[in-house]
């Protein structure tokens, strides 16, 4: 679906007559290397950008498009360059190519680690800038003037003879035109788009508004079949044995087959597809699967974390500091598992005719994606299309090391045998209960403050590996440990002397993800809560006392003085029962600060409001910016308020949203945004807004006389 | 199995299907309507939100057999001044990130304007708090009710 005038598909807009379509792609070296002819379009695809004849530019983007803004990120830097006005755009899902759309930080096709618009900034801008110069080019040799006489303004070329044209009437010519190699890019006094109020809106918001926007549920191709698996309640467990006779007997069901993952049942519809599912009769082997509940977990780690880990970082002698004596404080932090729970659940679609393969989904990592399935239909990759499509959400969910999605689309295809096209729709249940969560954790926490001043810091860490086995185990990985698993705690933005960060990195049967903010999503916990928790040993003001200790963190310090500067942290007048806590956390390189005032009502603290400073170099999108503040504090709040996976002798037992609690309109906060002014290179927003929530309420509790909250979620046993 | 013959939108649908099907799958995979969305298939979440006679209804959790001869509104059909209005607050604000949720957001919204004219924060967080945004769009959700509200005055 092309955004913005969901009548059109990108098909039926290339059929519809396309000028210029140009595909820039900036290697390291940063030269634009490729130009397709507009012929060529159809059957190559490799292009960032079409112009077609009624003068509607068409952004390919690179990254998936799930809520965090994508799709207006890459056509704002795209219009910015090529002077276009903003109704002139559209944006579109580019499929897999590993070569043409990699992500510039990952080498390959992904979007994750908030990297969208810090690895495109260039690149977009680069392909506008090329196609202005293009269009200016053609426009110069029909008119018979210098192409320095020309201008582009809000999607108009004009000639100072008051010749004008449009995009599309140029367009054409255009493709004959020299793309240059290193276009002139503008300087950002001149921007009229980025960073800019009030003038870009979201390219996805009608079709987001009226039911149109496709995503992968809502495929729908004749003789297509629903795909429900059976998939064994622990993790690791294999199907010994299944009798399907009582599912084959339910109107609709076409067939039914053993797969890698489970039994797998084929209907037409998912109706007829789950209620068969749940009949059949299936005997797992556990002999290889975890047994273990989170209960036996808690207690393995918490007595591992009493004895040293693996040293990640360490400065001074924070044992010997710590030992010399003063007020000592010494915390465990417990982290549950999570799931992330997209509001849509995980599902794909694939047509395979023995020969190729064409797979759509809300694929985050293509290209793992694309090999897999290739691998498993046994053909060449380049018989196989991906196209990345709408997702419901992610949160992390849908970027699979394992590539365990697409495996299973490919192996379901694969069982029913080729001409059947498929949809394989996991339910809410089959999405909750499946793992890849959030790793379970635990950090104990000791410091020492002597004379008013914090002079030892010793943070031990147990925790599951993410990365370990996957493809970006080298990229991650150092000296035997996972960075994921120690990031914002074994670099604290803090000035202590005596500092020691260690870590227990232990195997457990239960696939874990990373999760929207990764390991920030508890050692920004630990590290947050525990030093609000040493300042107020040491008398001192939670902002101020922070502020004396960020000597060498200008960027942490101006969002901490913004946050509280917006929130009127000095001098507040609270209500009765009211207090406020603040925290702040750099995560992706981008800086956050939120205080939150909050009182307690009879299950859990009650969040008035929450004031957020926001510091991601230049802003691109300031809207989109606020609402990724905003949606990133909503869903921090549900998930450290009720939120929590609990394994019962290995089976997952929430399984849906009455067991897993997410947070409602009634408990939403309000919220201030302020986006510090930067003109640093630009960082991402889409997980940043999470980390400084949780400790933050934590912290305000403390003010109330409560204790800082130690193994999370905060109210414990919350169900709906 | 068995026929039935649903009225959505205005339009006869005849959907032959088990009499326990929900409501939603009837919608979806029957009559290939697919603006209104699954979420949970217990209730919990309000992706699915229908008006069956006019009354909001989560379709995952209603048998096709019990609608009969009532008519269906999905986010297709939805044509009141209150939805119009609802739909243009939701642009206006860009309220959407992930969008899946918000067909069902919508409906709920347009309802909730068509019995109040003018909620208040509280009544919006009763008729909303049905409906699960994993995106946490609800500071938006609550903004637009209120523009909405404010364009109806006329």
């Amino acid at each position: 679906m092309t955004m913005h005038d969901s009548a059109l598909t990108r098909r039926s807009l290339l059929k519809a007559g396309v000028g210029l379509a140009i595909g820039v792609y900036v290697a390291r070296s940063g030269k634009a290397i490729s130009q397709t002819a507009a012929a060529d379009v159809n059957i190559a695809p490799n292009t960032f950008l079409i112009i077609g004849a009624d003068s509607t530019v068409t952004v390919l983007c690179k990254h998936i498009e799930f809520g965090q803004g994508p799709f207006t990120g890459m056509a704002t830097l795209v219009a910015e360059e090529l002077d276009a006005d903003w109704s002139q755009m559209r944006a579109d899902h580019a499929p897999s190519n590993p070569v043409l759309y990699k992500n510039l930080v990952f080498g390959v096709q992904g979007t994750g680690g908030s990297s969208a618009i810090a690895n495109s900034f260039e690149q977009m801008r680069k392909v506008g800038a090329a196609a202005r110069a293009m269009l200016v080019a053609a426009a110069a040799e029909s008119w018979r003037v210098p192409a320095t006489e020309i201008t582009v303004e809000g999607g108009v070329i004009r000639h100072s003879s008051g010749k004008q044209g449009s995009f599309g009437e140029f367009a054409t010519r255009a493709m004959q035109m020299p793309m240059p190699n290193e276009p002139k890019l503008k300087d950002p006094s001149t921007f009229n788009l980025i960073g800019k109020e009030g003038v870009v809106k979201r390219l996805d918001s009608m079709a987001k508004s009226n039911g149109t926007a496709e995503y992968t549920l809502d495929i729908n191709e004749p003789d297509m079949l629903t795909v429900v698996i059976a998939r064994s309640p622990k993790f690791g467990g294999t199907v010994a044995s299944f009798d399907a006779s009582a599912a084959r007997a339910i109107a609709g069901v076409v067939d039914v087959k053993q797969v890698p993952t489970g039994v797998a049942v084929y209907a037409k519809g998912f109706w007829p597809a789950k209620t068969a599912r749940d009949l059949l009769k299936i005997t797992w082997d556990d002999s290889k699967a975890e047994t273990r509940g989170t209960a036996q977990l808690l207690s393995e780690f918490r007595a591992l974390s009493k004895t040293p880990g693996k040293v990640v970082n360490q400065q001074g002698d924070a044992d010997g500091a710590i030992a010399k004596g003063g007020r000592l404080v010494e915390v465990e932090y417990v982290f549950p598992y999570l799931a992330h729970a997209p509001m849509e659940p995980l599902n794909a679609f694939m047509k395979w005719d023995g020969k190729t393969a064409s797979a759509r989904f809300g694929s985050q990592f293509p290209t793992p994606d694309h090999a897999a399935i290739a691998q498993v239909l046994g053909i060449g990759q380049d018989r196989v299309h991906l196209q990345t499509i709408l997702a419901g959400g992610s949160f992390g969910r849908r970027a699979q090391q394992t590539t365990h999605v697409a495996l299973e689309l490919a192996e379901v295809a694969k069982a029913i045998g080729p001409g059947k096209p498929v949809k394989l729709v996991w339910t809410r249940e089959d999405d909750m209960r499946g793992g890849y969560y959030r790793p379970f954790g635990i950090h104990r926490m000791r410091g020492v403050v002597r004379d008013g001043k914090i002079e030892g810091w010793t943070d031990t860490i147990v925790g599951q590996s993410i990365m370990k086995g996957s493809p970006f185990e080298a990229m991650t990985f150092k000296d035997g440990l996972d960075s994921t698993a120690h990031e914002g705690s074994s670099e604290i933005p803090y000035d202590v002397a005596n500092f020691k960060c260690d870590l227990h990195q232990v195997d457990v049967g239960i696939p874990v993800l990373w999760w929207r903010s990764v390991g920030h999503t508890h050692t920004g916990y630990a590290v947050e809560a525990f030093v609000d928790e040493l300042l107020e040993a040491a008398g001192q003001d939670p902002v101020e006392g922070r502020l004396a200790l960020m000597s060498k963190k200008p960027r942490h310090a101006g969002v901490l003085r913004a946050a509280a500067d917006l929130a009127g942290w000095k001098n507040a007048k609270l209500e009765t029962g009211r207090a406020r806590g603040v925290a702040v956390v750099e995560s992706f390189s981008t800086y956050v600060a939120q205080v939150v005032e909050l009182s307690m009502g009879e299950e859990g603290p009650i969040v008035h409001k929450v004031w957020c400073a926001v510091d991601c170099g230049v802003a691109v999108n300031p809207d989109i910016i606020r609402a990724q503040m905003e949606g990133g504090i909503g869903f921090a709040l549900g998930h450290i308020l009720y939120a929590e996976q609990t394994l019962d002798g290995g089976n997952p037992v929430a399984g849906n949203f009455d067991s897993y609690r997410s947070l409602r309109i009634n408990e939403m906060p309000q919220i201030e945004v302020e986006i510090v002014k930067s003109s640093e290179k630009p960082t991402g927003v889409g997980e940043p807004g999470v980390p400084p929530l949780g400790p933050a309420v934590a912290n305000a509790m403390a003010k109330l006389g409560l204790p800082r909250p130690r193994q999370l979620p905060i109210v414990q046993g919350a169900s709906a | 199995m068995a026929a039935f013959m649903l009225k959505i939108n205005g339009q006869h649908h005849q959907i032959d299907v088990d009499p326990g099907t929900p409501l939603l799958w009837a919608i979806r995979d029957g009559a290939g309507l697919t603006g209104t969305k699954y979420g949970c298939g217990v209730a919990q979440c309000g992706a699915c939100t229908v008006y069956v006679d006019g009354q909001t209804v989560r379709s995952c959790s209603l048998p096709v057999s019990a609608v009969g001869t009532s008519e269906v509104t999905t986010i297709e059909g939805l044509n009141s001044k209150e939805g119009a209005a609802v739909q243009k607050a939701w642009v206006a604000l860009d309220v959407p990130q992930c969008g899946y949720c918000q067909s069902g957001q919508i409906m709920s919204a347009a309802a909730l304007l068509g019995l109040n004219p003018k909620p208040t924060d509280r009544d919006i967080d009763l008729a909303m708090n049905g409906n699960i945004c994993r995106c946490a769009t609800y500071v938006r959700i609550r903004a637009a009710i209120h523009g909405a509200a404010k364009s109806l005055e006329g």
